[in-house]
């Protein structure tokens, strides 16, 4: 009987357990703060901006970085001469550290300037003079750091310095300097460093004057120097070593030499590889045990922009704050038509920037993501497939717009064609798809009429994106919108709308290629094409079949040949692939930077280039050394349309699609504009944190009755077994009675 | 059993130099070094002299295993696998190809791969022996029957639905817990009350059943008739005697794992955000970062050896008849 007693005891005991755990939450729910905040209360209400970064960025050194992940955090610390205007479009270059647009200036071989509207064969170098703002300071940095008789503090540090060093805010003093001219010609030479091994290097030695000879140069000084040191630190001063192409003319200018003529050039000074660095931070990162504890320009950029890099922790969190040196800048007080409607110039003539402090923080899972977004714990968020048909509706238009649930929350949604392309190509070197001769070309017209992308686009990307009609995507000179700008041997222009050419034209073209109803007309056998792919994962499968209906449409055969991606990279090397699919994505808004896909001395099999349908058409080649040198008009235009037209006829590539970008942004979010080109859009942004605050806490209430109903579930459950326990131990008494 | 540990740290070495051979072999059938280099450079713009470069500078452009160039020991020790594997044997992991410090890496992401595993493992052994003895104490009783029915369907479902029902549950619909995300020090519980509940269901419906067949094999036994025979409570029998006796076949499953917390889970870590070094071997596998994937395989390798010692170990603890020699 007492162990009856004892274990009613023990359930009272544990339902007042379960009372005090019931109060404890209650009384923590008093102060609002809801339970599923992941961020700390002291953050509560300050002006930060919340991001995700999904993976871990490789290389945050401006040199070395070439991924648009990356360019989001050093692209708001590091500053190149020239940016993207924020609001116009077409997208336009403006002064960023510059004072001016730099005016190239010809030269001919004796070094005689020459006109403006020079040939492009008479001009063997340009001269770009680029002149910076004065008083721009750099973030405090240790790099910096002088002492009282002027002395760098950290430039000489030895391993018993660096004893209790771990991450760089353990260097206490920090200093700063004005930016000149020099450092923007270190940078630069930087490209050519073997031991930075910039992605850009081969291409600039192309044009930069003496690039090339100075990076044989610093391989010969480096090798020597890596000798000498061992497993030491090895540190090439590039200021003894002058470059011929690129000098400092004073304080704060300097000067670039290319080869010939190469108007492109500018949208590389837009780019971070163009940034400076200051020679003394390279020499800092340069010392002995510096590698070791991951102390490097890879890791912890110093620039002059709006935002410095405080914390990178890319396991978990990376963290930009304001740089207390940045200079005066304002918001731009001139768009593109609609921008004041939309309140883009609410802040015209205000200084940037307005965000504190942006914390990115590792999301590498697109559902966890979502959820916090809607949750409003992130700003911003891009839309997953998962999540699509919860966020978009189409409506009769045909145009995309928010659901309910979206604009009951007031979510605004952006949209923007990326100046990106998506491909099917056909890889000229194949004795059956590829060559100029006129049975290969009918074969591929008669493919690209029945690959409808179109529903490509409908079916996997649930309508983002738009078809190509050709390489050039919108946004970018030379693209033509409506009639002008169709392709003619896929889509036929009917009442003033596309319409795709019938399959009856496809069997067509297939029959006069000689393989009438899908058969080869001399053997009889049915033609089996094949597709090379690198895909991975379930979707994947689904996207074949795609391909394989498409291509049986007109009666052929597609065969899938799946490998990894190595193996798939190897085949498109060595020319063993027959029809792929690739992309590119613009490196600047010129058309140059698409039409040299095509480009064939840029073949990938024979000059290891980007031209990966190996395409090579005298013609057009001749077309693109013209083009490539000039300025837009009316005549590059005009180049460019008969280019296009050549490619269009040759269909090396099945045109594909542009997809377009889906940007979710909360009512706090202010000044979002899609720039497709800026890498610094950051300062432009601003936040509203007391809505926010508000919004959170209106969302985001705990909702208990569920914790109560599953534990009187749990205690219906557990009360059939307590009785069954009892009776036992009351049995077992009486027997031993 | 001082000898006895010296010889089974003896033994392992040729098991270490295996895994690392074979490691190294699969993962260079399957990459190349220029592999890797291009998928390090990315898709743009990357040269041959690039490729050379990025080799050069982690010591990718050396032969794999035999170099024919050199003369004498040279032919093995100037390889990538010489150069590659024998600093792991001093525990030097080296450097990430992104140029970071491996063993600080592993230093940084074991405290919140730990944060998880350890409660996950602590409780889950708590619920998953209390609901075990819970069984077999209602044995041949529809609780039983139910119970054994209830830890099937649980072992029948995927981890990814009790992550991502748990999440959607508790942390969207509920609004209870973050859904994802990791913090340093106490601000770390609030993230791992999520993980920890998922991770302990999760295993519940396997262990269970695992440990029920144990008791019910200890509970016929003629110690068990005595306890019951001196008059002792059927919960005192089970968790006094059957327990304790039953800890040998526990332990063995139980021990071998405790080292290898350290290494992290997988999935858990990755879908909640947990800079963990589960996570960690995940990125490392999909960017084909050699120098992580053969540094986290070599300490898999060496936390199992601890494990299996450990667990040998711990039988001279629960079963004073067993002697190591």
């Amino acid at each position: 009987m007492s162990g009856l007693l004892h274990l009613r005891e023990k359930i009272i005991r544990h339902i007042n357990i379960l009372l005090l755990v019931y109060l404890t939450l209650l009384l923590s729910s008093c102060d609002g703060r809801p339970w599923n905040n992941p961020y700390p209360a002291v953050d509560d209400g300050k002006n930060i901006l919340y991001s995700v970064f999904l993976q871990r960025p490789k290389h945050l050194d401006p040199a070395r970085s070439y991924s648009e992940e990356e360019y989001v955090i050093h692209g708001q610390v590091y500053e190149p001469p020239l940016q993207y205007h924020y609001l116009k479009r077409p997208y336009q270059l403006e002064p960023l550290t510059a004072v001016s647009i730099p005016v190239p200036v010809y030269q001919d071989k004796v070094g005689h300037v020459l006109p403006d509207n020079a040939e492009p064969d008479q001009i063997a170098y340009t001269l770009y003079d680029i002149h910076i703002k004065p008083g721009i300071l750099y973030q405090p940095h240790p790099a910096f750091a002088r002492n009282k008789a002027g002395e760098f503090v950290y430039q000489s540090l030895t391993e018993s310095d660096l004893e209790h060093v771990k991450i760089l805010s353990d260097f206490k003093n920090r200093g700063t300097r004005e930016l000149i001219a020099r450092d923007y010609v270190y940078e630069i030479k930087r490209l050519a460093h073997p031991g930075v091994n910039s992605p850009i290097f081969s291409l600039m030695a192309d044009y930069i004057d003496g690039l090339k000879e100075y990076g044989d140069l610093l391989k010969k000084r480096y090798q020597e120097k890596k000798k000498a040191a061992g497993d030491g630190a090895v540190y090439l001063d590039l200021e003894r070593y002058p470059l011929s192409g690129v000098k400092v003319v004073d304080r704060y200018t300097y000067q670039i030499r290319i080869k010939g003529k190469y108007p492109q050039i500018l949208y590389w000074l837009a780019m971070p590889f163009f940034a400076p660095v200051a020679p003394e931070v390279d020499r800092f990162y340069s010392q002995n045990g510096m590698k070791e504890r991951n102390l490097n320009l890879d890791w912890y950029p110093v620039g002059t922009g709006a935002y410095m890099l405080e914390e990178n922790n890319p396991n978990r969190r990376m963290v930009l704050e304001k740089n207390p040196n940045f200079r005066a800048d304002y918001y731009p007080s001139s768009g593109e038509a609609g921008d004041r409607q939309a309140g883009l110039l609410d802040d015209a003539g205000k200084r940037m920037p307005f965000i504190d402090k942006v914390i990115y923080i590792l999301e590498k899972e697109s559902i966890p993501y979502w959820n916090k977004f809607l949750q409003g714990y992130y700003d911003a968020s891009g839309i997953s497939s998962d999540s699509f048909d919860q966020a978009i509706q189409f409506v009769g238009s045909g145009e995309a717009s928010l659901t309910e649930e979206m604009k009951k929350k007031r979510i605004k949604l952006l949209t923007a064609v990326e100046t990106s392309i998506f491909y099917m190509g056909f890889n000229m070197l194949d004795k059956v798809v590829g060559g100029q001769n006129e049975r290969a070309r009918k074969l591929r017209q008669a493919i690209s009429i029945a690959v409808d992308y179109d529903d490509y686009i409908s079916i996997f990307r649930n309508g983002r994106g738009i078809a190509s009609q050709g390489p050039i995507p919108p946004g970018i000179f030379g693209y033509l919108e409506g009639k002008k700008g169709h392709n003619p041997v896929t889509y036929k222009w009917e009442n003033g709308k596309l319409k795709r050419r019938s399959l009856a034209e496809a069997r067509r073209l297939l029959a006069e290629a000689g393989y009438p109803d899908g058969r080869d007309a001399k053997t009889g056998k049915p033609l089996l094409l094949h597709f090379d792919s690198a895909g991975s994962g379930p979707g994947e499968k689904a996207v074949w079949d795609w391909y394989k209906k498409q291509f049986s449409k007109i009666d052929i055969q597609l065969e899938v040949r799946n490998t990894d991606y190595n193996r798939f990279r190897s085949k498109m090397r060595d020319g063993n692939a027959q029809i792929f699919s690739w992309g590119w994505n613009a490196d600047y808004p010129d058309p140059e930077n698409f039409l040299f896909l095509l480009y064939g001395p840029n073949g990938k099999v024979k000059h290891h280039g980007e031209n990966a349908a190996n395409y090579d058409n005298p013609e057009f080649n001749k077309l693109f050394e013209k083009m490539k040198n000039m300025d837009n008009g009316s005549d590059r235009q005009k180049l460019i349309d008969q280019m296009v037209a050549i490619v269009r006829y040759e269909a090396p590539w099945i045109w594909g699609f542009h997809p377009k970008k889906f940007v979710l942004y909360h009512s706090w979010y202010l000044n979002a504009k899609l720039n497709l080109m800026a890498q610094n859009s950051l300062k432009y942004k601003k936040l509203d944190p007391g809505k926010r605050l508000a919004k959170r806490r209106a969302w985001n209430k705990p909702v208990l009755w569920p914790v109560w109903l599953m534990l009187l579930v749990l205690i219906l459950i557990i009360i059939p077994a307590v009785i069954a326990y009892m009776k036992k131990e009351r049995r077992s008494m009486n027997m031993r009675a | 059993m001082f000898a006895y540990i010296i010889r089974r740290i003896l033994y392992s070495l040729p098991i270490l130099i295996g895994v690392n051979l074979m490691t190294f072999s699969l993962f260079f059938i399957v990459n190349s070094p220029d592999d890797m280099a291009r998928m390090h450079l990315g898709q743009k713009r990357v040269t041959e002299g690039a490729i050379e470069k990025w080799k050069q500078a982690r010591g990718y452009d050396k032969p794999l295993i035999y170099n024919e160039a050199e003369s004498g020991v040279g032919k093995v020790t100037n390889t990538i696998f010489y150069d590659k594997s024998v600093r792991l044997f001093a525990f030097d992991f080296g450097y990430a190809d992104d140029g970071r410090p491996i063993g600080e890496d592993i230093l940084q992401r074991m405290w919140p791969s730990l944060a998880i595993a350890i409660p996950i493992f602590l409780v889950g052994i708590l619920v998953n022996i209390c609901f075990a003895l819970l069984l077999v104490f209602f044995r041949s009783t529809y609780i039983d029957v139910w119970g054994v029915v209830f830890s099937v369907v649980l072992m029948s479902i995927s981890t990814l639905f009790y992550i991502i029902g748990g999440q959607y549950l508790l942390g969207k619909l509920m609004q209870l817990v973050p859904i994802s995300g990791y913090d340093t020090g106490f601000s770390a519980f609030k993230f791992l009350v999520l993980p920890v509940i998922i991770g302990v269901i999760g295993g519940i419906g396997s262990s269970t059943r695992w440990y029920r067949t144990i008791f019910l094999e200890e509970i016929g036994k003629d110690y068990v008739r005595t306890a019951r025979a001196k008059g002792l409570s059927e919960i005192r029998v089970l968790f006094r005697h059957i327990l304790k006796n039953a800890m040998i076949p526990i332990l063995t499953g139980i021990v071998v794992i405790i080292p290898l917390l350290f290494m992290g889970s997988l999935l858990l870590e990755s879908f909640f955000g947990v800079p963990g070094l589960g996570s960690y071997t995940i990125d490392a596998i999909q960017s084909q970062d050699f120098a992580i994937v053969r540094s986290m395989v070599f300490l898999g390798s060496v936390l199992y050896i601890a494990g299996l010692l450990l667990t040998d170990i711990s039988y001279t603890m629960v079963d004073p008849r067993v002697r190591l020699g």
